[in-house]
């Protein structure tokens, strides 16, 4: 599905803050694997997801999605095969724009921009069943803009928009870290829902160890660029907190203080 | 003498202007309130559109095909403008400025190198003149209802709403696959050509056209969004839509040329009107600013 041959990335280059955020990185997602993200702040899980989106260009190595080489490809151009959720939730939606503004235009991803009418009725319908389901009574708010929504909401619909045109992967960026724990869990539990009944090829980075065992089928830690642990299936999930924990600080040979809070949160 | 009668006398001709202003206001609005680019290109393409319809008038076409062309060379200029924006990966400002200040060359070209190319009504056949005001608050009344509904029809296609989307969230723009460089563009295309529009009815209601009639097309601009703004708030609290938005900066322009008109009966010297312009404008954008944070709390 997704094939990440060797790629690198380097942030100023030949400068004194030269930093190799990604170093000769390779992975491989099957159709349907959905992969949980953890590392260390620094370790280049947003920069993995970002090179995929095409947000930065890799300074070797290619990316290919479904036999396809995308690395080439500008960032818009690889949207119509990617869906994305980022942290803050401001960034997945126009504020300005009524929320079946925002999923009309999501309706459309990948598809060419027409003289024809933005939304139609049919699609209201869709639109209404698609927000029902999440279950956050936005389907009676179709005409209200999305700048009142809470950040919670926000997400919720941006996950919805990252899925209304079914993606070949989705990205999700620690796309709850910026909520608080109940409406946190509640976006955890639609992004599974979506995730399922869609069948999605799904990247999640997350700070939370407990979500990266509980969620997907698939756990990836990385450090200074690279992958260093990847368990799947069985072993996945009979993994503990403490467990994983350990493991972090075996392959990482000088775990800083820091990381361990972080990482234990 | 400052009377009440040498005041009104004033004002339809003020009037018309203002409408005329007000079309402009519209063109100005998509790029500094839809695409949230502040695009300085105005003052040159308003003075562009008046010198290409004085002088294809008076090579004998239609005053109407005239508008039009002047209308696609605005399309045109803004088009310059969004590639060196997005393209050239150059500041919207200083693109702006850029085509702004390059086209004050094009335009004395264009008017055969002279500051100014009069057309007389008495010996071309013009839409508008200040001969006739009521005609020409007429016409340019019918031409604003015109763009103000294409607009609303554009700008809920699913073209216009990629470029809105555009301006409010590229982040988001992008995620939805839109391609924003070319978003940019179109909107910077279609807001310089409603300005070329502008200044092509401008020249032939006054006239003439100048090199420099453009001079403070982006203030008056903006002077006329804010106006609108309030209009809208004190008028259409609660039924604010695209509709009302755009026709309120319509009147904005008007409203703007009232005050002006004001001023200058007023007995204040001429030479400073632009001073006052500018502090107006500046007293405008500030109570407008503090509205927001109003709203935002």
């Amino acid at each position: 599905m997704l094939k990440i041959e060797n790629i690198s990335k380097t942030f100023n280059k030949s400068t004194i803050n030269e930093k190799k955020v990604l170093n000769n990185l390779s992975l491989l997602l099957n159709k349907g694997d959905f992969v949980t993200v953890i590392g260390s702040n620094g370790a280049g899980k947003s920069t993995l997801l970002n090179t995929i989106s095409g947000m930065y260009i890799p300074d070797e190595g290619h990316i290919y999605l479904d036999n396809k080489d995308i690395s080439k490809l500008k960032e818009f151009q690889r949207a119509k095969f990617i869906g994305r959720v980022f942290q803050d939730p401001l960034m997945g939606t126009a504020a300005d724009m009524l929320i079946e503004e925002n999923l009309a235009l999501a309706n459309r991803r990948g598809k060419n921009r027409t003289l024809s009418i933005g939304i139609n009725k049919k699609e209201r319908i869709i639109f209404q069943e698609k927000l029902k389901s999440l279950n956050l009574g936005l389907e009676d708010r179709l005409s209200e803009k999305v700048g009142v929504l809470s950040g919670g909401q926000r997400q919720a619909l941006t996950l919805l928009m990252a899925t209304i045109q079914e993606p070949q992967i989705l990205l999700l960026d620690e796309h709850t870290a910026a909520l608080d724990p109940a409406t946190a869990k509640k976006v955890l539990s639609i992004t599974e829902n979506l995730v399922q009944k869609n069948n999605l090829t799904t990247l999640m980075i997350t700070h939370n160890m407990q979500d990266a065992i509980d969620y997907g089928n698939r756990l990836i830690m990385m450090d200074k660029g690279k992958i260093i642990l990847d368990i799947s299936g069985e072993n996945k999930n009979k993994l503990t907190k403490f467990e994983l924990i350990n493991k972090f600080n075996q392959l990482t040979e000088n775990t800083l203080e820091n990381d361990n809070i972080l990482l234990s949160r | 003498m400052i009377t009440l009668t040498n005041l009104l006398s004033r004002l339809p001709g003020g009037t018309a202007q203002g409408l005329i202003y007000g079309i402009m206001a519209i063109g100005i609005y998509i790029s500094y309130k839809v695409l949230y680019i502040s695009d300085l290109t105005a003052d040159g393409s308003f003075a562009t559109g008046g010198a290409i319809s004085v002088m294809l008038i008076v090579s004998g076409m239609h005053p109407a095909i005239s508008l039009f062309l002047a209308f696609l060379a605005g399309m045109l200029i803004g088009t310059v403008t969004g590639l060196l924006h997005t393209k050239g990966k150059i500041e919207a400002i200083l693109a702006g400025i850029l085509v702004q200040f390059g086209l004050y060359s094009v335009n004395l070209r264009l008017l055969k190198g002279s500051a100014n190319v009069s057309c007389n009504p008495d010996r071309f056949a013009l839409l508008i003149s200040m001969r006739d005001i009521p005609q020409a608050l007429l016409i340019v009344f019918l031409i604003a209802a015109l763009l103000v509904v294409s607009l609303y029809w554009y700008f809920g296609t699913e073209q216009g709403c990629a470029v809105r989307a555009t301006g409010c969230n590229q982040r988001m723009a992008i995620a939805q696959s839109i391609n924003t460089d070319q978003a940019k563009i179109i909107g910077l295309a279609l807001s310089n050509g409603i300005i070329a529009l502008a200044g092509g009815l401008m020249s032939q209601f006054q006239g003439f056209a100048d090199v420099n009639m453009g001079r403070g097309s982006v203030v008056i601009g903006l002077a006329a969004i804010i106006i609108g703004e309030m209009i809208e708030k004190i008028l259409f609290r609660n039924h604010r839509s695209f509709y009302i938005r755009l026709t309120a900066v319509f009147f904005g322009g008007i409203v703007y040329y009232i005050i002006m008109t004001v001023i200058l009966w007023l007995r204040v010297n001429s030479n400073d009107l632009k001073l006052f312009t500018a502090l107006i404008v500046a007293l405008l954008l500030i109570l407008g600013n503090k509205n927001q944070g109003e709203k935002n709390a």
